[in-house]
Order: C-alpha cells, then sequence, then structure tokens
C-alpha cells in the first residue's frame, strides 16, 4: 500500500547516485542495489557511450531521474526543448517519479548551473508551482521538489524556507524530495531549529529522501556530498521517517568519491532507520 | 503531528506587510543576482569590492541580501559568486586538457575566465560550456599569443571530441543500399558525430597522452565543489605543418582520431555538403588539386567508411552550423 498518494514506493528502500567511478565494479561484480538515482542532464543527450552505459543499468536496476536545471523558480518560462529531452529520458528509463530542485539558477537564457536560493515570497511561490505543474503535465510523471542548501537569504521574503515549501507544494499539487542534509545545513547557515523546519513539512507530500555529507566551515557549511552523514543528519533522518512512515532513500555522494561498497555500505545504514520505523508504524 | 498551515492572503501577519513582490520585481532580483554571482573574481579568487558602476559592490549586495551574525551580506554572496567561478573553470579544465597543456596553467586560466565572462553559458548542461570557445579565440588571438594558431587547432579538436562522445548516430547507409542507388541523385549525409578537420599541427597523439593522464570527465551534481588540482603542463615542441587531416568519430561508443588523407579530406568534405556522389566526386578531385581518384582506390575507401558507419541518408542530417557566442545581454 502507498503511504500516500504521493509516496507510492515505500518498498523502494535504499539507493545510491549512479556515478561514472563506479561503472566497472557494477558492470562486474553486479552488486544487489534497492535502485540507483541518475543525474537526468548527464544523459539528456543524442547517442554515445552514457546512453549505453544507461541501458545497460537499466537491463538490471530501478532508476530513479533526478535533475539540476529545471529551475523552477526561474522568472522565465519553462524551456520547451529542455522539456522534450526531459521526456525522451523519462520514456527511456520508465522513472516512477523525478525530481529537481526548489530554486533558480537562470536569467535570460543564462546558466549559472548552481542551485540558487528562493526569495520566500507569494510571487515566487506562483511562478514555481505554475511552472512544476508545466512540466508535471508535459512530462506526465509526478514530479517531487527539493529543498536545497543555502548560504543566502533575501530581504524580500515574505516567509520562512518550510512556509514557502508548503506554499509551493500545495499550489503545484505535487510531492517533496526532502532532503534532511540540506534541511541541517540550512540550518546553521540561517540560524534556525531544523526540526522545526521538519516538523512544519507537509509529511504526507514526501515522496523520497534524501541523505548526504557536508563540509562544516567556521562560519558556514557548505554542501559538498563528499563525506559520510554526520548523527545530527541522521537524527534528523529518524524524524522524517517517522513523519512520513517508510520513504524511498537516497544518499548523496558527488565529489571525493570513495569505493562503491564504502558508499553503499554508508547508505545501507539508513535500512536500521527504515526497520524503526517500520516498527513503530505498525 | 502538528504542522503549520499553508500561508493564504487572509494571514493577519502577511496582510500588514506593506508591499509584496510582483512577479516583475522577482526577475529583476533575479538579474541582479545573477549580475553579482557572474562577475569574475579579483585575483586572490574573492567577490570584486566595485560594482559594475563603480560603486561599493557591498552596498549593492546589502540592499538584497540578508546578513546573519557570522557573514555579512557580501561574503554571504560571495559563497556563491566563488562556487560559480570554480565549478565552471572546472569544467573547462576538465574539457579541454590539451588547451591546457598547450597553452599552460596560467594563460589558460585566464583564457578561460575571459571566456565566460564574455560568453556565460547558454545551455542547460555544462556539455556545452566550450561551445563558443573556438569562435571567441578567433576573435580574441592576443589572449592565447604567440601560440594561437596551435591553441585554435587544438580548440577545434577537442571541442569535436566533445562532439563525438555524445552526438547522435543515425541509422547508417548500408552497402547494398548504396549499391543499388544512382550516383547522380544519391546523396550521402554524414554522422552528426563525425567532425572532418583541417589542422596545421598534428594534435591527435599528444592530445591521447593528456587525456590519458587526465582521468574521468566531471559530472554534474548539485553538490559544491572543492577546486580540483591541474594537470602538469607538456613541455612539447609542436611543428606547424602545411595541413594536417583528421576525422574525429566514434566507434563502440568510444572517440577515435582517424588520419585522413588530403584527397579523402576532399571527397569526404564533399559529401558532407550533402551534394549528389557525382557533383561529390567532381568537386573533390578539383579541391584536392589531384588527378582523377582511382576506382579500386575509392571502393576501398568507401568500404572503410562504411564499416566504420560514417554514411547515412543526408535528408535527415541538418548541415552543422557555426556557433557564435550570442551577446550579452544588458540586464547581466
Amino acid at each position: 500500500m502507498p503511504a500516500n498518494r504521493f509516496n507510492a514506493f515505500t518498498d523502494y528502500g535504499v539507493g545510491i547516485g549512479l556515478r561514472i567511478p563506479h561503472y566497472q565494479h557494477i558492470f562486474e561484480k553486479k552488486p544487489v542495489v534497492d535502485w540507483f538515482e541518475i543525474i537526468s542532464e548527464n544523459f539528456m543527450c543524442d547517442g554515445g557511450r552514457p546512453l549505453e552505459m544507461l541501458d545497460r543499468i537499466l537491463e538490471q536496476y530501478r532508476v530513479v531521474q533526478h535533475g539540476v536545471s529545471m529551475y523552477f523558480g526561474s522568472a522565465e518560462k519553462c524551456n520547451r526543448e529542455h522539456l522534450k529531452k526531459l521526456k525522451r529520458l523519462v520514456k527511456r528509463t520508465n522513472t516512477p517519479w523525478l525530481s529537481d530542485h526548489l530554486c533558480w539558477g537562470s536569467v535570460d537564457g543564462r546558466y549559472t548551473h548552481d542551485l540558487l536560493p528562493m526569495p520566500y515570497t507569494f510571487a515566487a511561490a506562483k511562478v514555481t508551482a505554475r511552472k512544476i505543474r508545466e512540466t508535471q503535465d508535459f512530462l506526465e510523471v509526478p514530479i517531487a521538489v527539493e529543498n536545497v542548501s543555502s548560504y543566502a537569504e533575501f530581504h524580500v521574503s515574505e516567509m520562512t524556507e518550510w512556509e514557502f515549501l508548503n506554499e509551493v507544494v500545495e499550489r503545484a499539487d505535487c510531492g517533496i524530495l526532502l532532503d534532511v542534509n540540506n534541511i541541517y545545513v540550512s540550518s546553521f547557515n540561517h540560524n534556525f531549529d531544523p526540526f522545526v523546519y521538519l516538523n512544519s513539512i507537509p509529511a504526507e507530500r514526501v515522496a523520497q529522501i534524501h541523505i548526504a555529507g557536508h563540509s562544516k566551515y567556521r562560519k558556514y557549511i557548505l554542501d559538498t556530498h563528499d563525506h559520510p552523514v554526520i548523527d545530527p543528519v541522521w537524527k534528523l533522518y529518524a524524524r522524517a521517517l517517522q513523519l512520513a512512515g517508510k520513504t524511498a532513500t537516497l544518499l548523496e555522494w558527488d565529489d571525493h568519491i570513495p569505493s562503491f561498497d564504502e558508499v553503499h555500505h554508508e547508505a545501507l545504514k539508513a535500512n536500521q532507520f527504515i526497520q524503526q520505523s517500520d516498527t513503530v508504524t505498525t | 503531528m502538528k504542522r503549520s498551515k499553508p500561508i493564504n492572503s487572509s494571514s493577519k501577519a502577511i496582510r500588514s506587510r506593506p508591499k509584496r513582490q510582483t512577479a516583475g520585481e522577482l526577475r529583476d532580483l533575479q538579474r541582479l543576482m545573477a549580475r553579482a554571482v557572474m562577475r569574475p573574481l579579483t585575483p586572490a579568487a574573492k567577490m570584486n569590492p566595485r560594482w559594475t558602476d563603480g560603486t561599493l559592490a557591498k552596498n549593492v549586495v546589502a540592499s538584497f541580501i540578508k546578513p546573519n551574525d557570522r557573514l555579512t551580506s557580501f561574503e554571504r554572496l560571495q559563497l556563491y559568486n566563488r562556487q560559480y567561478w570554480f565549478r565552471l573553470l572546472d569544467c573547462l579544465h576538465d574539457d579541454y586538457p590539451g588547451l591546457q597543456a598547450v597553452l599552460g596553467e596560467r594563460k589558460f586560466s585566464r583564457l578561460a575566465r575571459e571566456y565566460l565572462s564574455e560568453c556565460p553559458s547558454a545551455s542547460f548542461t555544462m556539455r556545452n560550456l566550450g561551445q563558443f570557445l573556438v569562435r571567441f579565440i578567433e576573435s580574441n588571438p592576443k589572449l592565447v599569443a604567440p601560440d594561437q594558431h596551435l591553441a585554435l587547432d587544438m580548440a577545434r579538436l577537442e571541442w569535436a571530441h566533445i562532439e563525438a562522445f555524445d552526438n547522435a548516430a543515425k541509422t547508417p547507409i548500408t552497402a547494398d543500399e548504396m549499391r543499388a542507388a544512382n550516383p547522380q541523385t544519391l546523396r550521402l549525409g554524414l554522422q552528426p558525430y563525425l567532425t572532418l578537420l583541417r589542422l596545421n599541427y598534428e594534435l591527435d597523439d599528444f592530445l591521447i597522452a593528456v587525456r590519458r593522464g587526465q582521468g574521468l570527465r566531471h559530472e554534474a551534481s548539485n553538490a559544491m565543489e572543492n577546486r580540483r588540482e591541474r594537470l602538469p603542463n607538456k613541455s612539447k615542441k609542436f611543428h606547424r605543418s602545411k595541413a594536417f587531416y583528421l576525422a574525429v568519430h566514434r566507434h563502440r561508443n568510444s572517440v577515435f582520431y582517424k588520419r585522413l588523407r588530403p584527397d579523402q579530406f576532399a571527397l569526404l568534405s564533399a559529401l558532407q555538403q550533402e551534394l549528389p556522389l557525382e557533383a561529390a566526386f567532381a568537386k573533390a578531385v578539383e579541391s584536392a588539386n589531384s588527378a582523377k581518384f582511382q576506382p579500386k582506390q575509392i571502393t576501398k575507401w568507401f568500404q572503410d567508411w562504411s564499416a566504420l558507419g560514417w554514411f547515412c541518408h543526408a535528408a535527415v542530417v541538418k548541415p552543422k552550423r557555426k556557433p557564435r557566442c550570442p551577446p550579452k545581454t544588458n540586464s547581466l
């Protein structure tokens, strides 16, 4: 049974990001992995090795698409050519849902290739929600938006980040990819209680959870995805499971990538929390 | 668990706010922030303390970014400004190891900074970040002096490599189809992943050696990045030749550089223009300045190229446009 209408994949288990340094290990050892998350943009090409590798993975594993360039929060309209490319990939992977970030990153056709923070305003929520709806309608696949790590806030903001997230997902009627590491990073950078954030999100919309490591500096934290998950983030994860129930979970590790086994081992630590939440629910 | 209700316009707290942001103001704010994030860093890799109009950047930034108890508005935005440049410069370093090797780290970095300032990314994917680099070098030869020709050749070769890696592959024409067709009307196309290059330097072996030592191409992800180590410079003397012909292509999903004879290059170039086969031969003979092609030789070439899958139907292949760096908009 789906936990809610945005989380029809409660039994998806724990996945890891598909990364090039692990290809050889995956093809040779064929490890048991619940699912792989791919960065959509790495496969939105017209041919060649990336698609060959993806097809080989698809023969044996479940794949979920995660994007970094939809920029739902950018003031400009959706790019139809981009959406067409994305839809071709969606058909190829048969992804059960698709995620991208609650952020902006392009303006006037110029791309920063970054996940820039939103001003938390009603105008921004309206623009963002409209684009998510358009994308969802075009791609014909459920969309989950991910909260990002941020390092700056705007004077113009009219609400908190979690209120903004609520506003957007309610207007767009979409799911949430809840990144508990991002909540932790932003809570340090912006001085808020991460549990207040967690307790305020519409748990019934959580379709997926991200966990990751980060880099702490004296005055701020950067979301580097190059370390194991720290205990405070595991605690947030446990709380998220209490709220949302069993949820597909993914470990992100994007830089200084260790061996496949090390990454997978780190990801599988999530299982103990999932089992605990299952026991509580039962 | 209790959670906060979605905000709506009747909220008392919100009603008391004097003015809400409009959609137009959202766009203006994003333009302003993008301008700040994409501004070149100082030589010490810091955000420029002066704004575009010469005023203090910290005052401009403070007008839209909040400070916190540890960082000023300027310092907070600087995190994004630095990451923007680190991420994009790293991508160019990953995609152009050969150019970096021939120019040296310092000159390449300056070229990359100037290029990205003039031609910010116009694509959702960083794969296309270097699409205007050849044109940019042609327009700014001083940035690569005294190695303009060498740098241009390497930039062309490395962009052709990127195109060969993941451009589309059309259904190849079979030998039977070719044999059955009328050479007066048959128009062959070349695969979109195939680029023909006329270079001044023999760079293929050098680039293969450089790429072998480079490691894996960096992927797009949503993580902040630490700076990468650079490749060492290659101290090699390059000798300029009269002309050096190369086909950069893909076979079994690996990129290859195939050396061509001048007459082979001329024939393939004519075919790439989608002329009928017979007209292409005539044009190739003329441009190669050679005597007539030998039928036996031609047959062998076509067998080889066909086996590599280079030919497809002309009608389905759009001619390649020469990329131009789009003019910068005023807003940026």
